[in-house]
């Protein structure tokens, strides 16, 4: 049977095409533009090449704000992932908990993400903050401002506290989606709790688990707002991250060229990664 | 193997149960012999699956006892309790293999891996899917998958029973009958006791050796196949066994006779005890004799169906069901008499016993 063919359909998919040059293309490209230019102001640019970008490359302070980046992601990732499981294993099913159990979780995400950062910053003040003054009370010497080390756990914490919820929530979804028949049946067969958890919970949450690690990774390598209100990414660099240094290049010190040229290698590698987790996730589940 | 006694289950899925509509089973005093093949028949929601799980321990009862050979299970765990159960609806663990689905409620139990071996091969031949083993259990098609469901029920050897709860509902009618002749023969060599639950009657017939009966959460009545037929303890028995159901037709009894409108037809005895309320007379299709004396009917219907025909003829304003054999043509003033020893007379629907 022959094909109809018919162009006219491309008419309709115009709007669309519009909108997405705006929002996303023309922007992309002015970045593009900028990265292989130098600029003295006054709109005069001079052409750059490839300079910027092998400056990025060869830079101690992109490579250490890349590092620190991937640690981030990779320690709430180990936390979130298995905390959000465990938490979504123990939520109830059914009954009057359960709308409570949700709204609870719901909350930290419902938060703006500057306000969840000023709520830490205040919650860990030594002068003022509970937790701060709390644990200098109990003789620890905690201070976000000036220990690096401190620093990290309150990112690492605040981040936990507020995105812990979406891994609990995708979850939960999987979990109540498997019918009483399979929880009988591994009765039956006299599986226990880790078999119930191995062959029929974590199968049925594989997919909310992909999407869930997906997300979590993205935003955390991104993360901006909250470690900027909480720690402006010091104490010195410790708590800078790419996005937060990126910032520093393109608002603090106006190297338009080179934090284009960054914006585009740290582009690409969340892409890259993101490309990378999702085929060994979906491989893996085909394989299985 | 077991025998396993009911005592008076009763149970309600609500809390504070009042009157007994509030109760899924309303009363269940019964025993399954050990060894017995019993097919558990009724329509939909009159409480067979609840009294399935009551029995393997997925539901706790509201009142009542379980026993094991006499002894007390009622607060004993599904797994402490040893029985093999089969869903309605097919459930595999997708990640495993066929050959590991089966070996999981074995392995989970601890049996050495040279005997898990064996039963698994021996099931996986029973079941057919011998060459299907290393494969995984995804992707199955619907009644693969509830073979292996049917598959993991029947691994163990050692179990004091095996319920089956409509387990060929998804299966394909001739793959239906060779599992259920393999269920059979199953029983026949290894003398489990079976419960089988369905809603088809003939599943039910061809299956078991007693077939209990429920209606509305209790039991109406527990008889071999041919005494579900000849002698329906309750109008429901009557309708939901045979094809089509008992004739039931409102009449007052006179001694051994009984008033149906203007027609009198003579009882096989006189009541013993003259039970009161709504009185009913219920006789088989296979019993009403179609000819040319008797009671005179109008034909409503003549179905074909093959071995023979079933007639559907007016008494009085009520229709009544008669077999006639493939042979036999209807005469041309139709009247029918009811053969005395398919009757049996109801008394508010449970039946009345007959004297001589």
């Amino acid at each position: 049977m022959d094909k109809t063919w018919n162009n006219k359909a491309w008419f309709m998919v115009l709007p669309v095409l519009l909108l997405v040059a705006f929002s996303a293309v023309i922007p992309l490209m002015t970045v593009v533009n900028y990265s292989v230019q130098d600029t003295f102001g006054n709109n005069q640019f001079f052409w750059a090449g490839t300079e910027w970008f092998e400056e990025i490359l060869r830079s101690d302070r992109f490579h250490s704000a890349l590092l620190r980046g991937l640690l981030f992601s990779f320690i709430i990732l180990a936390i979130e992932v298995p905390l959000g499981i465990l938490i979504a294993l123990n939520m109830p099913r059914k009954g009057w908990g359960v709308p409570i159990c949700l709204v609870l979780m719901a909350l930290p995400l419902l938060i703006p993400w500057n306000v969840v950062g000023t709520i830490w910053q205040v919650f860990g003040r030594v002068d003022i903050g509970l937790l701060g003054r709390t644990l200098s009370q109990l003789g620890i010497n905690y201070n976000y401002v000036q220990n690096p080390l401190h620093a990290w756990i309150t990112v690492i914490v605040m981040d936990v506290w507020h995105w812990t919820s979406l891994v609990v929530l995708l979850c939960y979804a999987g979990l109540v989606s498997i019918p009483d028949a399979y929880y009988q049946a591994a009765k039956i067969d006299g599986a226990s709790r880790w078999a119930v958890f191995r062959y029929i919970q974590l199968p049925k949450m594989n997919r909310v688990l992909l999407i869930a690690v997906l997300l979590r990774f993205m935003d955390s390598f991104m993360i901006y707002t909250e470690p900027f209100v909480v720690t402006g990414g010091g104490p010195g660099n410790s708590t800078t991250f790419l996005s937060i240094d990126l910032v520093k290049i393109a608002v603090g010190q106006f190297d338009l060229g080179p934090a284009a040229a960054m914006s585009i290698v740290y582009f690409l590698i969340i892409l890259a990664l993101s490309w990378v987790f999702y085929t060994v996730m979906t491989n893996y589940d085909v394989e299985r | 193997m077991a025998r396993i006694e009911l005592d008076h289950i009763r149970h309600a899925y609500g809390p504070n149960p009042k009157s007994d509509a509030d109760y899924a089973l309303k009363e269940v005093h019964h025993t399954w012999e050990d060894g017995g093949a019993y097919a558990l028949l009724g329509p939909s929601g009159c409480g067979k699956t609840t009294l399935l799980n009551i029995i393997s321990g997925l539901i706790h009862p509201s009142h009542g006892r379980i026993l094991f050979n006499g002894q007390d299970v009622t607060g004993l765990s599904t797994q402490e309790r040893n029985i093999a159960q089969v869903f309605q609806f097919p459930v595999i663990y997708d990640t495993m293999t066929v050959y590991d689905n089966l070996a999981f409620p074995l392995r989970n139990r601890g049996v050495a891996a040279a005997d898990v071996d064996r039963k698994v091969r021996e099931t996986l031949d029973m079941i057919d899917l011998a060459s299907w083993a290393n494969r995984k259990a995804r992707g199955l098609t619907a009644d693969q998958k509830q073979k292996i469901s049917l598959g993991r029920g029947l691994v163990r050897s050692d179990v004091n029973a095996i319920l089956f709860d409509e387990p060929l509902t998804v299966i394909d009618p001739h793959m239906k009958w060779v599992l259920r002749s393999q269920l059979k023969e199953l029983h026949r060599r290894f003398g489990f006791t079976m419960v089988y639950v369905t809603h088809d009657q003939t599943e039910a017939l061809t299956f078991a050796q007693k077939v209990v009966v429920m209606y509305e959460g209790e039991i109406v009545q527990i008889g071999t196949p041919h005494e579900l037929f000849e002698r329906p303890k309750h109008t429901f028995v009557g309708y939901f066994i045979g094809s089509p159901g008992m004739n039931v037709v409102p009449v007052e009894i006179e001694g051994s006779k009984a008033r149906f409108g203007g027609q009198v037809i003579e009882l096989p005895g006189t009541q013993q005890s003259a039970a009161k309320g709504r009185m009913e007379l219920g006789i088989r299709p296979e019993y009403v004799r179609l000819g040319r004396e008797g009671m005179p009917v109008s034909i409503a219907k003549i179905e074909d169906i093959g071995r023979h025909k079933i007639v559907r003829a007016r008494l009085e304003g009520q229709e009544i069901a008669a077999i006639l054999p493939e042979d036999e043509d209807v005469p041309a003033d139709p009247h029918i008499r009811f053969d005395t020893k398919g009757i049996n007379v109801y008394a508010d629907s449970w039946r009345v016993a007959l004297g001589g």
